[in-house]
């Protein structure tokens, strides 16, 4: 059941994806998000698509990964779905039955917002799957840089977000070691009412928390011990530098937003 | 009867992803009732793979696991049963503590198998004494104890439940020479005085000679053998080719008798090399006379 998170998961590649400046797939992923909200119509949101499953395609991520990063989603999309088709009494009545009206808007809604929301993840997946972690909090302490003249710790906060991304995966294995542990010793987690169930945690936290603060313990120390003292006068050891692919990518999503933005007036 | 058997065991991590790795590769093993088994295998070799579907934590990809005659998964509710009797300790067991107290710590094994206070009780003041944890520890909390006590204790929880079967993944692993042989002394008496079978998962040698009756080695992911020690040992050179180092008491008698010393046993323990030892020179100074 844990090992289905797929957040900050990253497909090592050697695609023109992956060899994008960091930056400006940040950038591109935001200006992908602006560009599904912008388009109102289906050909708009159809530019949008067949801009990010061009992206996925030059990735070379397995095509599965995209349909797992989609699977916890599922309950989340079929929600907006209802939401929207049963509440919104605009438009056109299609089906009445009773108090419940569906108009075609309310049908339109829906299937706009349920592609946004694929679109979404999928763009987001796709950034994490081809940027390392490490690349990706380096870009984001980048960005926002500009921030540090406001005395907005940007550093530190990079810092943190790189140490939780390194550690989701060690405190994944780690919380499946202490239940299997506690398994063996009868510890039964599957059954029982709710108030069991949340009883059967304690088990499972209380070990989980004391060897987090270990860790962390450890890491301040191990980090104190080579003189880490923040980001005062620190240099990387890989600098970002953008390539020409990274302008060609930067010209071709103008194009994509271009369409977007006029595809109802030019189809 | 066997108590522990598998028929072409076989696991596999991540399958059908790019991290596909086959942990454990059709294994056949049968093990007695009452048998102390030594696994060894260097880092990767399966060995805790392994173990872990003999209580299952683990479902197999293919292939089988009884326990004491019944086939694990057939009925999923019966699990749980089975982890009561086959005892599974984890390598750095005292990171699962948690209760208030040693006491209850020791007693959460017992009591989610559903015995009276009593039992639990006698249980636990037994396999504490075990285990040397003496009774004034039990009030304390488990986190004001030391790295060997809490490991001590963390034994004891499952040792309280009394398995069949007790496997231990390398028990002593970050302790210190004293408390790796106390801890490993105080589990051959565990299993002399329940007569139970053993599970002892280690890399060293040198442990697994001093303790176990048999020996199981796991070599990439499948079966090298399952012998006594004897027969183990005599493929010296096998074992060295897969990153496993034989007892040194064995490398110098090896070596002695290749130099001439015609010793002709096999030796394994420090203990035996003695008597060996003190024999042999008997033997040379009734011939001198």
């Amino acid at each position: 059941m844990l090992k289905d998170i797929t957040i900050g998961q990253f497909f090592p590649g050697k695609s023109i994806v992956h060899r994008l400046d960091s930056r400006i797939k940040i950038i591109l992923t935001i200006v992908f998000i602006f560009m599904l909200f912008m388009a109102d119509s289906f050909y708009g949101l159809g530019v949008g698509i067949i801009y990010v499953l061009g992206a996925f395609l030059l990735s070379k991520i397995p095509f599965k990964m995209m349909l797992k990063s989609l699977k916890p989603l599922v309950p989340i999309l079929i929600f907006t779905g209802i939401l929207n088709i049963f509440f919104i009494t605009a438009g056109d009545p299609v089906f009445e039955w009773r108090f419940i009206t569906v108009t075609d808007m309310g049908l339109r809604t829906a299937a706009y917002n349920m592609i946004r929301i694929i679109g979404l993840i999928i763009g987001s997946s796709l950034l994490t799957y081809t940027t390392s972690p490490i690349a990706l909090t380096d870009a984001i302490e980048r960005l926002l840089s500009p921030l540090k003249k406001i005395k907005v710790p940007v550093h530190e906060l990079a810092m943190m977000m790189t140490i939780a991304l390194r550690f989701i995966p060690t405190l994944i294995e780690e919380t499946d070691k202490i239940m299997s542990a506690q398994k063996a010793r009868g510890a039964d987690l599957e059954t029982g009412s709710l108030l069991q169930r949340a009883k059967a945690l304690v088990p499972i936290l209380i070990p989980l928390f004391v060897s987090s603060f270990r860790r962390a313990e450890d890491l301040a120390l191990a980090m104190e011990c080579r003189c880490y003292h923040g980001g005062e006068g620190r240099t990387r050891l890989k600098q970002l530098k953008t390539a020409p692919r990274d302008y060609v990518a930067l010209v071709i999503t103008a194009g994509f937003v271009f369409l977007t933005v006029f595809a109802d007036k030019l189809a | 009867m066997a108590i522990i058997r598998t028929e072409n065991l076989t696991y596999v991590y991540g399958d059908g992803t790019p991290f596909r790795k086959v942990a454990v590769d059709n294994v056949n093993l049968s093990i007695d009732e009452g048998e102390f088994v030594g696994v060894i295998g260097h880092t990767g070799s399966g060995k805790s793979t392994l173990i872990q579907h003999l209580n299952g934590l683990l479902q197999p990809t293919s292939g089988s696991v009884y326990i004491d005659g019944e086939k694990l998964w057939e009925d999923k509710k019966r699990l749980r049963d089975i982890r009561f009797k086959v005892g599974l300790v984890f390598q750095y067991p005292e990171y699962q503590l948690f209760e208030e107290t040693v006491y209850k710590d020791i007693a959460f094994g017992p009591k989610n198998m559903g015995l009276s206070d009593d039992e639990i009780d006698r249980r636990i003041r037994e396999t504490a004494r075990m285990v040397g944890i003496k009774e004034e520890l039990f009030d304390k909390s488990p986190f004001e104890l030391s790295g060997g006590q809490k490991r001590r204790v963390a034994i004891a929880g499952v040792m309280a439940m009394e398995p069949k079967v007790l496997i231990l993944d390398e028990p002593a692993s970050g302790l210190d020479p004293k408390g790796r042989d106390k801890i490993l002394g105080q589990i051959r008496e565990y299993h002399k005085e329940k007569k139970n079978t053993v599970l002892l998962v280690s890399h060293s040698m040198e442990d697994v000679a001093k303790h176990a009756g048999k020996i199981l080695v796991m070599n990439n992911a499948s079966l090298y053998c399952y012998d006594t020690p004897v027969n183990v040992f005599a493929k010296a050179s096998e074992l060295s080719a897969m990153g496993l180092a034989v007892p040194q008491i064995t490398r110098v008698f090896k070596r002695l008798d290749q130099m001439g010393c015609n010793i002709g046993e096999e030796v394994y323990t420090v203990d035996f090399a003695k008597n060996l030892m003190l024999k042999l020179l008997n033997r040379n100074n009734n011939m001198e006379e």
